[in-house]
């Protein structure tokens, strides 16, 4: 007997071809329909997908926001991320608690409500936040948290918590959502007025190869953080003689602290799908996808309608702008609640239906990636980049910034500062000018680059923001002079524990021992060689690790452990000669003590 | 078909063909290059990176790594031992491994190798995670507890079996080897002679009812190292050289 339950599922699967591809996209639906993924579905989508049950177990277990268990008819995931923590997320997390009357990760006995934490959502400028299933909600208090609530507990409708508007697009009918652009320092590039289709009737202009040219010429390195030259990897990718080629754009930003792809998103979304378009131009691609992270899924049905605009204006599909022969459109990937997933062999693995596990490399995505065919994966704002330098030509795009980080870098900005928002500045920068525009002068450090990036002490901001000096991908943290640092230091460890696919020993296994020893020194009880310890085991994780997120990992602690020395040397002592400062005579005299029910004596 | 090349392993010229990775151009050159998840019969899966080499003075893993011509590679050098040292520290402090009460002591990969890379006393803090077995099978048990998500068990299953009877669950530390059924091993279509079964490096898949068949001190590591008999078959090798013209490519046979 085939239960209503059970052939629904099997709808949802049929509803996208039974592909094996498409998996994450019917986790997804099957999530949002049933509220979970349960045994029973995953047997069902296995044998309707025709593959084996435990990779549908293994993908719906790899994602955050698919879970086996039931949750409530209403999800509240509170971004607990350091500028939240900043920004009073304890206090919003605890009137949670209170109102639902159950505990992180509980779903309430009557079933309408799951409470959980979620790692950075892209609201650090305006947090606390947290997403109401989709619906974005920001700048949180416990009153706030506690209308919130009693308003669901009225209507049970998430979109009824909006009650004032964001700015720009963030009002548009398709979006309708309260976050704001926070948008302090429009630069020259990238939110210049943009004039739709001028920049792909430049390009099918010219030949692909002047394209390449031209991007190369304008020295165009990717946004993302690595800095790869993006006219170097479309020239990988044109001259693998096999089709079909892919171009996928990367809006899967996670990196905590983040929230600049957001905003290109809501205010430029055609520069960014115009600078796909273009890539697919210059390397021969028919197929793009835009992988867009699920904290956004509110932006889709906005972003599936400027795509559809397109399609329209004869910008997408086929006979582009026309030019006979150049054929392409775009379909939305969403993501479901993976950092490893902005590290492009893992989105790649994501696309395909997997979990996000890296790859190795080579072979590079450009020689073989989705589908095992040559891939472009670029950034949303590297995506933008393109697009402006065809509109205004490479050498425009030089004027800003430095020989070796040609252009504009559009930052992040969020933490202990005044203007928290976006901030488009040319390469080369320095970090103590950005500081000043964003009024956060009296910082102690900045966490550039987000955790992976760099935390960096007051003797380091005159340090420059472009590739061969400070490279970022561009969030930056800002941490006031009464902040405990070693807390944030241990948080952002924590998120890599927590992020990490674990595929290999390094990072799987290496950061929870280096967050022991961390704890150690904060706890007190550290010795000067905790400290060696860190290092060399920061070392070992750093040139093992497979991905660039294990490679990164060790991050907070090794930068801390070089620009903020002093404050792990406060908190180390030597210990006794012939004993060990970690040892607690204390602690582990504790059980002996219970047995009998004595006192702890005095030491 | 293109050309063989050179390239070098600690100043040791080695011969490959394109495409093979540098851990298999060491294999058959009898140069040994430590290792748990690689396994000869497999698709190389760089899980464990204890066989990390520096290839032209970058970090890599030597089985997933194509050999590249005139390329100098570090292998056996002061820096990599001390990082696959701590690899293989950290793997003993992950799991729960008891090599006094386990019945693969003498024949597991992650103890032989402890051994050979001098391994003594825990320099990190054991985890202590909770861990699942599973005895529900009739011929076979998982002990979760010995698992180092090295793989094999997945990729022999799927490619050598034709079954896929394990997978992965959970992410970073909660990862887990789980098995194709909702619950439980005996609810697959596991046999006992599937090559999954016995291709386990550790303790964590075990055939039940032979485990003290051959006894301790008898067993494969308890004589010789692991890794001697890559390097004994070099020797071998250098002598069938010496004593026949062009030599024969010797096969290197490391199972039991």
């Amino acid at each position: 007997m085939t239960s209503p339950h059970e052939s629904r599922v099997r709808d949802i699967c049929r509803q996208h071809g039974s592909d094996p591809v498409r998996l994450l996209d019917i986790a997804r639906a099957v999530q949002s329909e049933f509220r979970g993924i349960s045994q029973q579905s995953i047997d069902t989508i296995a044998a309707e997908v025709g593959v084996p049950r435990v990779t549908v177990e293994a993908c719906v277990s790899f994602y955050s926001f698919l879970s086996v268990e039931r949750q409530g008819e209403i999800t509240i995931r509170l971004c607990d991320d350091v500028p939240d923590r900043l920004a009073g997320y304890e206090t919003v997390r605890d009137a949670f608690v209170h109102a639902l009357g159950v505990p992180l990760g509980g779903t309430t006995a009557d079933g309408r409500f799951t409470l959980e934490r979620t790692a950075c959502i892209g609201l650090s400028d305006q947090a606390p936040a947290a997403l109401v299933n989709e619906v974005p909600v920001t700048g949180l208090s416990s009153d706030r948290a506690r209308e919130i609530v009693e308003s669901l507990s009225r209507h049970g409708d998430p979109r009824q918590l909006v009650r004032k508007l964001g700015d720009g697009n963030n009002a548009h009918p398709l979006i309708q959502s309260m976050v704001r652009n926070n948008l302090q320092y429009p630069g020259a590039i990238l939110f210049s007025p943009y004039n739709r289709g001028e920049a792909i009737r430049k390009a099918v202009a010219m030949s692909p190869a002047e394209v390449i040219r031209a991007v190369k010429t304008a020295r165009l390195r990717g946004r993302g953080g690595a800095g790869f030259p993006t006219g170097m990897k479309w020239e990988f990718a044109r001259e693998v003689e096999a089709s079909p080629k892919y171009v996928i754009c990367n809006a899967d930003e996670g990196e905590p602290g983040t929230f600049k792809d957001r905003v290109l998103l809501t205010e430029r979304a055609d520069r960014v799908i115009a600078g796909m378009t273009i890539a697919a131009y210059a390397i021969g691609a028919a197929e793009g996808v835009l992988y867009l992270r699920g904290e956004y899924a509110y932006l889709l049905p906005f972003l599936e309608s400027r795509l559809e605009r397109r399609r329209e204006d004869g910008l997408l599909g086929s006979g582009i702008a026309g030019k006979h022969g150049f054929d392409f459109d775009i379909r939305i990937q969403m993501g479901a609640g993976a950092y490893v997933c902005g590290e492009e062999s893992a989105l790649i693995s994501s696309l395909e239906g997997d979990r996000g596990d890296p790859r190795d490399r080579p072979p590079f995505p450009t020689t073989s990636g989705f589908r095992a065919s040559p891939t472009v994966v670029n950034n949303v704002e590297t995506l933008c980049c393109v697009t402006r330098i065809l509109e205004e030509g490479p050498a425009t795009f030089c004027e800003y910034g430095t020989p070796q980080s040609a252009g504009t870098k559009l930052l992040s900005i969020s933490g202990d500062c005044r203007l928290p928002g976006i901030y488009e500045v040319p390469f080369g920068l320095p970090l103590r000018e950005v500081l000043e525009l964003a009024g956060g002068e009296s910082a102690a450090a900045v966490q550039v680059g987000g955790p992976s990036g760099r935390l960096v002490g007051t003797s380091e901001f005159d340090r420059r923001i472009c590739f061969d000096d400070l490279a970022t991908g561009g969030a930056l943290v800002v941490f006031g002079p009464d902040r405990d640092l070693l807390s944030i230091v241990s948080a952002y460890t924590e998120f890599f524990i927590e992020e990490g696919c674990g595929h290999c020993t390094p990072c799987r296994a290496g950061m929870p021992a280096m967050h022991d020893l961390l704890e150690r020194v904060r706890a007190g009880r550290g010795e000067h060689a905790d400290l060696d310890r860190l290092r060399e085991l920061g070392e070992t994780i750093r040139r093992t690790s497979r991905c660039g997120l294990g490679q990164t990992a060790p991050n907070p602690i090794l930068s801390s452990l070089e620009g903020l020395a002093s404050e792990y040397e406060a908190r180390t002592h030597e210990a006794e000669a012939g004993m060990r400062q970690s040892f607690d005579l204390d602690a582990a005299l504790q059980p002996a003590r219970a047995v009998p029910g004595r006192a702890p004596a005095h030491l | 078909m293109s050309e063989s090349f050179t390239f070098y392993i600690d100043g040791v010229p080695v011969e490959a063909a394109p495409g093979m990775t540098i851990l298999d151009a060491a294999q058959a050159a009898g140069i040994w290059i430590p290792r748990l998840c690689w396994h000869e019969e497999l698709e190389p899966f760089g899980g464990c990176r204890v066989c990390t080499v520096k290839m032209n003075g970058r970090s890599c893993a030597a089985c997933t790594q194509p050999a590249e011509p005139e390329s100098v590679v570090e292998n056996d050098s002061v820096a990599l031992r001390e990082w696959r040292k701590a690899l293989v520290e950290l793997l003993f402090a992950e799991g729960n491994h008891f090599c006094m009460a386990c019945e693969k002591s003498g024949s597991c990969e992650l103890q032989a190798l402890a051994y050979r890379l001098g391994i003594a006393a825990p320099r990190f803090e054991h985890r202590w995670q909770a861990r699942e077995v599973d005895a529900s099978h009739a011929d076979v048990l998982i002990d979760r507890n010995r698992c180092i998500l090295c793989a094999r068990c997945v990729r022999a299953s799927r490619d050598l079996d034709g079954k896929n009877v394990f997978g992965f669950t959970g992410r970073g530390p909660e990862r887990r080897v789980a098995v194709n059924s909702d619950a439980r091993l005996r609810d697959t279509d596991l046999d006992v002679s599937d090559r999954a079964v016995d291709i386990c490096p550790v303790g964590a898949i075990i055939r039940k009812g032979v485990g003290f068949t051959v006894p301790i001190g008898a067993r494969r590591y308890d004589g010789a190292p692991i890794g001697s008999d890559v390097e004994s078959a070099n020797d071998e090798l250098e002598s069938a050289n010496e004593h026949t013209e062009g030599g024969a490519a010797a096969t290197v046979r490391q199972e039991e």
